[in-house]
């Protein structure tokens, strides 16, 4: 399978080398993938972006995208990706129309011989085409960023975190378009602190504090999960959290929605820890064995 | 997420809050009521029309028609009373981050008039109780979110207001701090202070005491997550959520 992104012990630091951002972060995305960089603020997933993108250069390392190197052939990098950064960075004063026309002049393009890309995307902002982008709403104005991110048929894509901020209903529609985009064949790398948008990807890799702690596929990644994992409701909730945390053999405990989950390292006698519960004073008590999710995992991840 | 006896004492009573910007009727008529010691989760899309609200809410705009009284204060002709009654955090901007986080406490504490013996206790409660007194002379800029969250919140709860508002606390915030900023909004209610919150994490919208989302400016659900999944038929909030939202003619 041929590689689009490879990424080899990538290094950056800021603050005069006192703060290290990115450390020592490996990866491959092979050709029409759709990649995830999941992590919370400050995991590193936007300086990797710039590195990739040859914004900023890295302290140690290489990297290439499309068999071009991020630091010599920076040039030609530019030419064939598209970038949508997390902070909108269009012209607030130019159209969405002029924005769109300005990107495609800029890689030696026009907006209709790549049309048939974005057209799904600009069809939803056609009715605004003479509005100034800085008056879209933020939803618009991510449609809009991820067209001119891809009117010079790039690729590859760099999308980072395009849903931040975003409301669920139009966070499912942002990543049914990058479905769409990446069955046309286009390779996209994304970021996102969302660990319920991980299991859209291909692949995900989990980072923390500038090192990743797992690359695999989603179902992979949530049928490694080590333990036993059970999801417990009772009618106190924040009091039912307290008393797991002593309870025997649990390895974490911590709410998830309407339940909360508990790890055992061995089998559990749900019995035994229905009596308990009910000794403690809990009603309406429930114990069911849960099945992990991303952020599971990323939980565990943490806690190691 | 749980059952604590609420207590049935309002804090907050909305009745047709209206605000209109021209033809445009960013909140149309809602009404509800917030009680005492009460985690409400205030939910909806984008463009919804939930900031408008909360803004109307805080005293920070004057609404086009309808009343509301936060804190026993009307927003009509007390608010700037209001605002000495209330605390509020937001996601994209709760601290200075060129201020360390004993200044950034100091700094608030000023503007809400406490006394300078309350500022040093309070200061000093607060890092012990977050456990900062390595870094209490640190830049708060220099802290992870999450921690800049947590110290956000402890900061707004400062002078004691009988209600909180959260816009977006744990927006991009890793998974287990997040839970640990719930652990203290859990506390501050059980001590008796209201919760009003926003947020985009549905598994979040589980741990209120009740939900409403609006949608298109209006209140279309409002009741605890429970009977909101039992009303929609619904696994979970996120498709409760994605039932109503997903009817909204306008985005943002």
């Amino acid at each position: 399978m041929e590689i689009s992104v490879s990424v080899n012990q990538l290094l950056k630091s800021y603050t005069k080398g006192e703060k290290t951002a990115v450390n020592h972060v490996s990866f491959e995305v092979k050709k029409g993938e759709l990649f995830g960089l999941i992590g919370p603020d400050g995991a590193g997933k936007t300086s990797i972006f710039r590195m990739l993108t040859t914004l900023i250069l890295p302290d140690g390392g290489n990297a290439s995208v499309n068999g071009l190197d991020i630091v010599k052939d920076y040039g030609k990098i530019r030419m064939s990706i598209g970038y949508m950064p997390g902070k909108f960075s269009l012209y607030p004063d130019l159209t969405v129309e002029e924005n769109l026309g300005f990107f495609a002049t800029l890689f030696n393009t026009r907006v209709n011989e790549n049309y048939h890309l974005i057209k799904d995307i600009y069809e939803q902002l056609a009715p605004f085409k003479n509005r100034r982008a800085g008056k879209l709403s933020g939803g618009m104005k991510q449609k809009l960023a991820l067209c001119c991110a891809l009117i010079h048929n790039p690729p590859v894509i760099f999308l980072d975190e395009p849903t931040t901020g975003v409301d669920p209903v139009s966070r499912r529609e942002f990543w049914e378009m990058l479905k769409r985009l990446k069955d046309q064949g286009i390779t996209i790398v994304v970021s996102t602190p969302y660990m319920d948008e991980a299991t859209l990807c291909d692949r995900i890799a989990l980072i923390q504090e500038g090192q990743i702690l797992s690359i695999n596929t989603p179902k992979n990644m949530v049928s490694h999960y080590p333990d036993q994992l059970f999801a417990i409701k009772a009618d106190n909730m924040y009091h039912l959290l307290k008393i797991m945390k002593t309870y025997k053999n649990v390895l974490n405990i911590y709410a998830f929605g309407e339940y909360a989950h508990a790890s055992f390292r061995e089998d559990m006698d749900t019995n035994e820890l229905y009596r308990y519960l009910e000794e403690k004073g809990f009603r309406d008590i429930l114990i069911i064995p849960a099945k992990p999710t991303i952020e599971d995992c990323f939980i565990k991840l943490l806690n190691n | 997420m749980d059952t604590r006896a609420l207590n049935n004492e309002k804090v907050i009573v909305v009745d047709k809050l209206t605000k209109r910007f021209g033809d445009f009727v960013a909140t149309d008529a809602i009404s509800f009521d917030v009680y005492k010691g009460e985690i409400f989760g205030f939910l909806g899309a984008n463009g919804a029309g939930k900031t408008t609200a909360m803004k109307m809410l805080c005293g920070l705009l004057t609404p086009s028609s309808g009343t509301a009284v936060v804190a026993g204060f009307d927003i009509h002709k007390q608010a700037q009373e209001l605002k000495w009654n209330i605390g509020y955090m937001g996601q994209k901007f709760s601290l200075y981050d060129d201020l360390t986080i004993i200044e950034n406490i100091r700094y608030y504490a000023g503007i809400y008039n406490l006394s300078n013996q309350q500022i040093s206790d309070k200061s000093e409660g607060l890092i012990t109780r977050l456990g900062l007194q390595k870094e209490a002379k640190k830049l708060v800029g220099q802290l992870p979110t999450g921690w800049k969250q947590k110290v956000a919140f402890s900061v707004a709860l400062l002078h004691e207001p009988r209600i909180v508002f959260l816009d977006e606390p744990t927006g991009g915030v890793d998974p287990i701090t997040r839970r640990q900023f719930w652990d203290m909004i859990y506390e501050s209610a059980e001590k008796g202070t209201t919760i009003f919150i926003t947020t985009h994490y549905m598994d979040e919208a589980e741990y209120c005491d009740r939900v409403s989302i609006m949608v298109d400016g209006k209140i279309e659900a409002l009741d605890k997550p429970a009977e909101l999944r039992r009303l929609y038929e619904a696994e979970s909030m996120d498709e409760v959520f994605y039932q109503l939202a997903r009817r909204a003619k306008r985005s943002e």
